[in-house]
This record gives structure tokens, sequence and C-alpha cells, in this order.
């Protein structure tokens, strides 16, 4: 009986500590002004991308023959394509998949990087080796190479597509985060988690994750731009979106043809990923200043 | 009633490119409850080594560690568990041994939480009463590392060590980054806690001084061997071992009148990697003999008085 309410006491106390830790964090974030022009940024463009189908004057998909290559316009406000598709309409549709491809990639590369460079700087010795071995090899096979294994292997599929992408994110990351906890490893507080009974995986994620995440967080915000693009390059291999649904990367290579005689059909997309790309690097260094205590006010 | 801590011919070797690294080789020695045992020599001669082999950091070559008279040399899974909480460790350097991402008093809740043997409740009290024990302010609680001054640190170090209540606690020269004056206050709390708790120290360190100021008995090492042991104060007023001996001259002496009697010692450390077989201090002993090239044995020489060298009686 008793030994029952200690435990609930436990797991309450321990998601309240959690809950703060979070919002501790989330707090201090937002206090930064960069932080807050940029979460403020990638609110705006997601929510106006997720309410596509109220704030688009067009279908994506919509040709309007009597304004093919149109200017920025009073109809068209970022004008249209060489058929006659409004441009800020397919912006919008497009945002959808192409955030939500670059975001989760960018995320999942991430995630696989940081287990696998944390066992491998952690463990050190033979599980280093072999671990570094393979990201050498794995590297060393163009990322192209690899997203065209993967279409041909697993076949089309948003899935897939995040897979292929976030594939050349991990042996970079990898490679990163070992660099840093070869830096760290030898710090005595981590001989002193030891000495205090603290399981491996803790040790790993709980100790030394912290003191040396931050260059993967500004990796990540840095590469969620190019990895937008990439999906762009997938569609060729049968991966990613098929034409005519829009997407972000689709759009700037099919306006690269007409860069010269119609700038506007590359500037706008070109545009609002760098809005997308700036908002996600404020944040992430914002996050990354929220969670080194050094930098707290 | 078995000795608290009782080492056994305990070594340590450490695979490097250009050969076997001898850091710690044969070593023996006990230490009884609430007793303090210093470790002294000088850099690099496997102090440090010894000590976090003792308490299962790392892993013996060769030997037997016994806790209460039990082996715990190869202990795993859940009663390592359970010697690691009668062993701690306070270390040298307060600036890297706590989580600069973790609040203080985060850091000396961990071991209590770890445990799995309290309640929260329990816990939160055990750790203020800790940091009351230690002299942590109230207000410094929350903070992070960077926020206290050595001092400070090494006395939340001190809490998460002692925060089981364990018998036996490695001090790893605890004191050799602090500010003079601050080295005081932390030995004192080191000693006052000792009173209280009844802990055994071994305490590692390289500083004389200190080591004649808190030990009851002192293991000299010199690359890797207990050279000579001797109760504390029957080391300094009769050091048996050449090497003792140059170490304890090198002590500045306040008296203006006397004498200073130097031995100063020829050349470095030699290399504990792939050592020969005899004596290790023989290259730069000035009583050195060829009789030095066999393996030397600790010999009792006064009650509780051992040294390692066959010249002892000649030499003293």
């Amino acid at each position: 009986m008793t030994k029952t309410i200690v435990k609930q006491e436990k797991t309450q106390i321990e998601k309240i500590e959690k809950s703060s830790f979070f919002k501790e964090t989330m707090q201090r974030m937002v206090k930064g002004a960069g932080a807050k022009v940029g979460v403020a940024l990638l609110a705006v463009i997601v929510i106006s991308c997720l309410l596509a189908d109220y704030i688009a004057p067009f279908s994506p998909t919509e040709m309007d023959f009597t304004a093919l290559f149109a200017k920025p316009n009073a109809r068209h406000i970022f004008g249209t394509d060489g058929m006659g598709r409004d441009i800020f309409s397919r912006i919008l549709y497009g945002g959808r998949y192409s955030l939500a491809l670059g975001l989760s990639a960018s995320l999942l590369g991430t995630a696989v990087g940081i287990i696998i460079g944390s066992i491998a700087g952690y463990f050190g010795k033979k599980v280093e080796t072999v671990i570094m071995r393979v990201m050498d090899i794995w590297s060393s096979i163009p990322t192209l190479l690899l997203s065209i294994l993967i279409a041909t292997a697993l076949g089309e599929g948003f899935f897939n597509t995040i897979l292929a992408l976030a594939v050349g994110e991990v042996p970079v990351c990898v490679r990163l985060i070992r660099g840093q906890i070869l830096k760290e490893r030898c710090k005595e507080y981590l001989e002193a988690a030891e000495s205090i009974n603290c399981p491996k995986a803790v040790i790993m994620f709980q100790h030394l994750l912290p003191n040396v995440i931050s260059p993967v967080i500004v990796h990540m915000t840095m590469g969620i731009g190019s990895t937008i693009t990439m999906a762009a390059t997938l569609s060729y291999i049968g991966l990613g979106v098929k034409p005519p649904t829009p997407e972000w990367g689709a759009l700037l290579s099919d306006a690269r043809a007409h860069i010269l005689n119609y700038p506007h059909l590359i500037m706008f997309p070109g545009f609002v990923i760098a809005l997308t790309v700036l908002a996600i690097n404020l944040i992430g260094d914002g996050l990354r200043d929220a969670l080194d205590p050094k930098l707290r006010s | 009633m078995a000795p608290l801590i009782e080492v056994k011919n305990l070594k340590k070797f450490f695979k490097v490119p250009a050969g076997t690294l001898y850091a710690v080789d044969n070593v023996s020695f006990t230490i009884n409850k609430g007793e303090t045992v210093g470790v002294v020599g000088e850099s690099g001669c496997g102090k440090s080594t010894l000590g976090r082999t003792i308490i299962r950091l790392l892993d013996a070559t060769d030997g037997q560690i016994l806790l209460e008279g039990d082996d715990i040399t190869h202990v795993t899974g859940k009663k390592l568990k359970a010697v690691r909480e009668k062993m701690q460790i306070i270390f040298q350097d307060p600036y890297s041994s706590l989580n600069p991402r973790q609040r203080i008093i985060t850091t000396v809740k961990e071991p209590l939480a770890r445990s799995g043997r309290f309640p929260r409740s329990v816990i939160n009290e055990e750790t203020e009463r800790l940091m009351d024990m230690v002299g942590i302010d109230a207000r410094l609680r929350q903070s992070y590392p960077h926020e206290l001054d050595g001092g400070r640190r090494q006395r939340v170090g001190i809490a998460r060590a002692l925060a089981l209540n364990p018998q036996f606690v490695v001090c790893d020269e605890p004191v050799s980054s602090l500010d003079v004056s601050i080295q005081a206050q932390v030995l004192n709390l080191l000693m006052d806690l000792q009173e209280q708790m009844g802990v055994a120290y071994m305490f590692v360190t390289h500083d004389l001084s200190v080591v004649r100021h808190i030990s009851d008995s002192i293991c000299v090492m010199y690359l890797g061997q207990i050279v000579e042991k001797s109760p504390a104060k029957e080391l300094f007023s009769m050091p048996l071992h050449p090497y003792t001996k140059a170490l304890l001259s090198a002590i500045p002496s306040t008296n203006i009148d006397e004498v200073m009697q130097q031995v100063e010692l020829k050349g470095e450390l030699t290399s504990p990697i792939n050592p020969k077989p005899g004596c290790r201090f023989a290259p730069r002993c000035p009583y050195a003999r060829e009789e030095c090239e066999q393996p030397q044995e600790l010999q009792e020489i006064a009650p509780d008085h051992f040294a390692a060298c066959w010249r002892v009686k000649e030499i003293g």
C-alpha cells in the first residue's frame, strides 16, 4: 500500500520536474530576441501553409492560359509560371510537403547520428573503430547514389523519401558528435556518474549529450535548407513528389530554365526557403543558448 | 575482524603502443575502519590509478581487493552496485568533476536517486541535510557549477561522495587545485566528516604537508610500487627508503638555523613502460649497487614500518 503511494508520488514529482525543465528551457529560449523572431516567422510560414486551402487564391495546378509568365500583379501577387500557374498558391501548397519533409528528414538524420555518434564516442576502442570505418564508407558513397538505392529497394512513399534524405545527414552528424565527445570524455564528472551507479545509457544521454550537442543543433538547422532543395532532386529518381504537385525544391529547379527572362519565378520560392531557413536557424541558436547555463542571465 | 579494505598484490597494467604500462604493480596494504591512509608519490607514479582500481572504476589486471573480507575484485551487476555505494571518490579537479549543465542540487541528489532505496521526500530532505553538512548556502543550491568558486565546488563533490554514507572514500588530490586558504577549510571539513561518520579515507596526494596533517599511516609510491609504508609520524621522523628521504628533504624548513641537507635526485622518473625487474628507483638512487637489479620485497624494519630496499639497514 505505502509502496504504491510512494511510487505514485515519485512518478508525479518526476513528471513535474521533467516538464519544468522543458518549460524552463522554452521560457529561456523565447527570452532571446532572435529566437522570438524565429518562432514568429516559422509560425507564420507553417500556419499559412497549413491553411493554404483558405489563403491560396488559386488551386496550385490551375492553369491560367491568359497569363503565362505573368509578372507579379494584383491578380497573381508572385506572378505565374510558364503554364500560367499561380506561384503564390504553389508556394503555399508546396510548403506543406517541403516543410514536413525537410524538418523530419533533418531530425531523423540528426537523431540517428547522435545515437550512433554517442555510442562510438562513449564506448571508444573497437566499437568506435568499427562505427567510424562504417561511417567512412557510408560518407564516401555519394548521397544521391544512396538515395537511388533506397528508392529502388523500398519504392516510393513519404517515409522512404524522408529516409533517402536523412541518410546523407547521418555520417556528418556522427563525426561531429564523436569529435565533441572525444574532447569531453576524459572529464571526471563522467567517472563520478559511473561511481554513483548511473547506467551507461544515463551517463551517455543525460550527462554527456547535453555537453556536446550545441554544434549538432547548429549543423542541423543549417542543413534544413539544403534538405528541402535536395528533395527536388529526388523526384528525378522516383522518390518525392511527382509533378504537377508543387514542392519548393521543384519550384526552384523548374524556374532555373527561365532565370534570365523571368527572374521572379526563382526569386519568390528562393526567398521563402531562405526565410524558413533563417527562422529555423534563429530558433536553433536560441535553443543552443537556452541549453547552456553559462549564458543564462 | 577483517580490515575494511584489504588490497593484495594488486596490479593494473595498461596496453600502450610502446608496450605495457605498469601503472600499479604488486601493491598490498590494508585500511581499517575510520582510518586515513595517505598515498604519496610524484606525478605519474600510479596513485590515482590505484585509487580508481580499488573502487572499481578501473578493472584490476591481477590481484585481489577485499571489502570487509569479501572479494570484490570481479563483482558485477547488482553486487557491483552495492559495492559502489560503500566506496566513493572525491576528485582532484572540481571544475571537471561536476557536470556543467546540471544544477548542483541535482548533482548531490543523484546518488540518492540512483540507489533507488529512498522515496522522494526522503531524498529531498537528505539532499538538504548533505548541503548543510558540507556548508553550501541555501541560496546557492539552485546554481550551476560555473557560478561557484573552487572551494564550494569541491564541497559539492564531497557532498556527492558522502551522500550514501560510504565506508570508504578515495580522495584523489582533493585539495591540490585549491587556494591554500581554502585547502585548509576543505581538509578540516573532510576530517570533521570523518569524525562524524566514521568513514575511512585513502588520501592520494603529492603534498607532504597535507598528508602529514591528515593521515594515520602513509604509503610512499614510486612507479607503481609501494617503496615504504609506515605510521604517519614515524615516516617523517624516521624515513627509511632512499626515495622517501629524498622526498622529505625537499620540504622547506622554517628553521633558519637548520642546515638543509637536501638529497638531490639525478635524472627523471624512468618510464613505467616495460620496466626492468629490480628496484625501480635504482637509476636515480645515490646508494644503488648491482644487487638493486634484483626484485625488492617490502620488509618490516620497525613495527608496522616497511621498506622495500635491501640496503635500508646500512644506510639508515
